[in-house]
């Protein structure tokens, strides 16, 4: 149990700097960008993720909650605001929307829930697209723009990057211990028996509720990253297609583990980036590389490989059953 | 005061009466059995009791608490706990953090988003006691996919008692069991203080009988019988619609 422990610390120790030195040793900026698309993207399946693999409730419209805090951001700078000010504001909105969407969505579960979550998004798409005095329509919003906190430009690809990693490590930190905590407990608890929690003494409903509050917290930080990444935003960013992506993202890596989301926006992001460089079908990869998924690794990516490692380390060495059935010779 | 009182409890599902008017008064520390036909709207009863389903008319009340209209999670608060006939366990989990889960349930620490379940070793501890009092204690740590079924009966147990319930329902303990397990069981629930009220639904009059102290038999919906242990057994209607000839 030690070792295992032990073996673990080092392994994060070692991803931990592998992403501190990235940017520094790789040297095209362009690979820098995608790899501050793949932390951001990921905080947004990680955001999905808690709701999908640890409340059992799969949202379609989240795409929806990531958009508003992306329009927030860019409006209130266009309007003439500080960074400060835009950031939290799109903090406080993303909140107090997907506060109304957790209201309207968890009235139901299951598939009413994907479809509730869907439709909210569709109107949050279709208030982007429509709203034009506030969104400029199908034009979009341009942030000029981005900020420099503690005098670190953000301008640059390697300035930008680090942000995002301190943001990501925040994320994927304060899951980690969201998820282990007696919350964490209740959450999952909820997800597999819901009635019987219920008879336990849980109120159902607001775990769901907190839950949900916190997915929304991690995708208006996407959201946010997002806007200040492209320093454009457009109803495309709200899209069901959108939500359909960051859904995909967990699915594949894993929903329910803390890697796989990430693995899953690493994934999605590279396949659409750097490979539709050579690929010009590229959806059609990223289609086959999910159904190659879906059939050999159903439980997503990081759980798949982790079980198959077990299954090569047992059959590694002979098992104490294995041993005792070896004629004494 | 009474422990548990139903008063004029209906509930229909559809045109099906499955409670008509049952009137229970459980005495604090009593052992009382529920019997009757399947059918006969026992666990229905129970579900009314614990507020999983509202009743259509008529009141319950745990130590003269009108709990009729209190939902069901926050019974669970007032001490009332319960166990399945269909076992509903977490099976991905171990048995440890079934019992946890339970114990959760009634402690102000399940909405702690900061800290480490792990690290809750209070609520560890109270686990494992809970798990030695039902005799599960030296595989605490094992999935609940791979215990036998009449390990998950005393899991259900071990889950309710961790709670530290004032009243105590229990829908048929004993289905499934081996005669090995069911004497187990017996004992385990002989065990039980008597500060704890018990209400038992059970077929298998053989074990169920000598824990009761008042029998009560419930036929369509409706209390037909009900008395000590030996009237009920010798009452002729209890020979009619249940025990047969």
């Amino acid at each position: 149990m030690k070792t295992i422990v032990t073996g673990r610390r080092v392994a994060v120790a070692l991803a931990l700097l592998a992403l501190i030195a990235l940017p520094y040793a790789v040297k095209e900026t362009y690979y820098v960008n995608v790899a501050s698309q793949i932390l951001f993207y990921a905080i947004f399946a990680l955001g999905i993720s808690v709701l999908v693999g640890y409340a059992g409730l799969v949202s379609l419209g989240h795409a929806g909650l990531f958009g508003v805090a992306s329009y927030v951001v860019a409006y209130l700078l266009a309007a003439g605001y500080g960074h400060t000010v835009a950031i939290l504001a799109a903090l406080a909105v993303g909140l107090v929307v997907t506060a109304g969407f957790a209201a309207l969505a968890l009235r139901a579960s299951g598939i009413s829930f994907i479809m509730i979550t869907l439709a909210l998004g569709e109107i949050l798409w279709g208030l982007a697209y429509r709203w034009i005095s506030i969104t400029n329509g199908d034009n979009g919003i341009n942030v000029t723009a981005r900020p420099s906190p503690f005098g670190l430009s953000l301008e640059s690809a390697r300035g930008f990057y680090v942000a995002t990693l301190v943001v990501f490590l925040f994320a994927i930190a304060a899951t980690a211990i969201f998820v282990r905590s007696p919350f964490g407990a209740s959450l999952c608890g909820t997800r597999d028996q819901p009635r019987r929690m219920n008879a336990l003494g849980y109120h159902v409903w607001l775990i769901r509720f907190w839950a949900f509050m916190f997915s929304g917290l991690l995708t208006a930080l996407a959201g946010i990253l997002f806007v200040y990444y492209n320093k454009f935003i457009s109803p495309q960013a709200l899209a069901l297609t959108a939500s359909a992506e960051g859904l995909l993202m967990v699915i594949s890596g894993g929903a329910g583990s803390l890697l796989g989301p990430v693995v899953g926006a690493a994934l999605v992001v590279i396949v659409k980036n750097v490979v539709s460089a050579y690929v010009v079908r590229w959806n059609f990869m990223l289609g086959a590389i999910f159904v190659a998924i879906v059939i050999l690794m159903p439980e997503g990516l990081v759980p798949g490989v982790a079980r198959l490692a077990r299954a090569a380390w047992r059959a590694g060495r002979p098992t104490k059953a294995a041993a005792a059935a070896e004629p004494a010779s | 005061m009474t422990a548990l009182e139903v008063r004029g409890l209906c509930k229909a599902f559809g045109g099906l009466r499955v409670t008509t008017g049952v009137d229970l008064k459980v005495e604090p520390g009593e052992r009382r059995l529920l019997i009757g036909p399947n059918g006969a709207g026992k666990t229905t009863l129970f579900n009314l009791i614990t507020g999983e389903l509202a009743p259509d008319s008529g009141a319950v009340t745990l130590f003269g608490r009108d709990i009729t209209f209190l939902p069901c999670r926050s019974r669970a608060h007032l001490g009332l706990a319960r166990t399945y006939q269909i076992i509903t366990l977490f099976s991905h989990d171990t048995i440890l953090h079934n019992v946890m889960l339970a114990l959760l349930g009634v402690s102000p620490l399940r909405f702690n988003p900061l800290i480490a379940l792990r690290r809750a070793t209070q609520l560890t501890a109270q686990g494992h006691d809970a798990l030695a009092r039902v005799g599960l204690g030296h595989i605490a740590e094992r999935p609940l996919a791979q215990t036998s079924y009449g390990e998950r009966r005393r899991v259900e147990i071990a889950m309710a008692l961790a709670q530290n319930p004032k009243v105590l329902l229990l829908d048929e303990p004993f289905a499934g069991l081996s005669i090995d397990e069911r004497q187990d069981v017996r004992k385990l629930l002989a065990a039980i203080p008597r500060d704890v009220t018990i209400v038992m639904i059970e077929h298998d009059m053989d074990v169920a009988l000598d824990l009761a102290d008042r029998i009560t038999l419930l036929h369509f919906g409706a209390v037909i019988v009900e008395g000590s242990r030996a009237e009920v057994v010798a009452d002729p209607r209890t020979r009619e619609v249940y025990l047969g000839e």
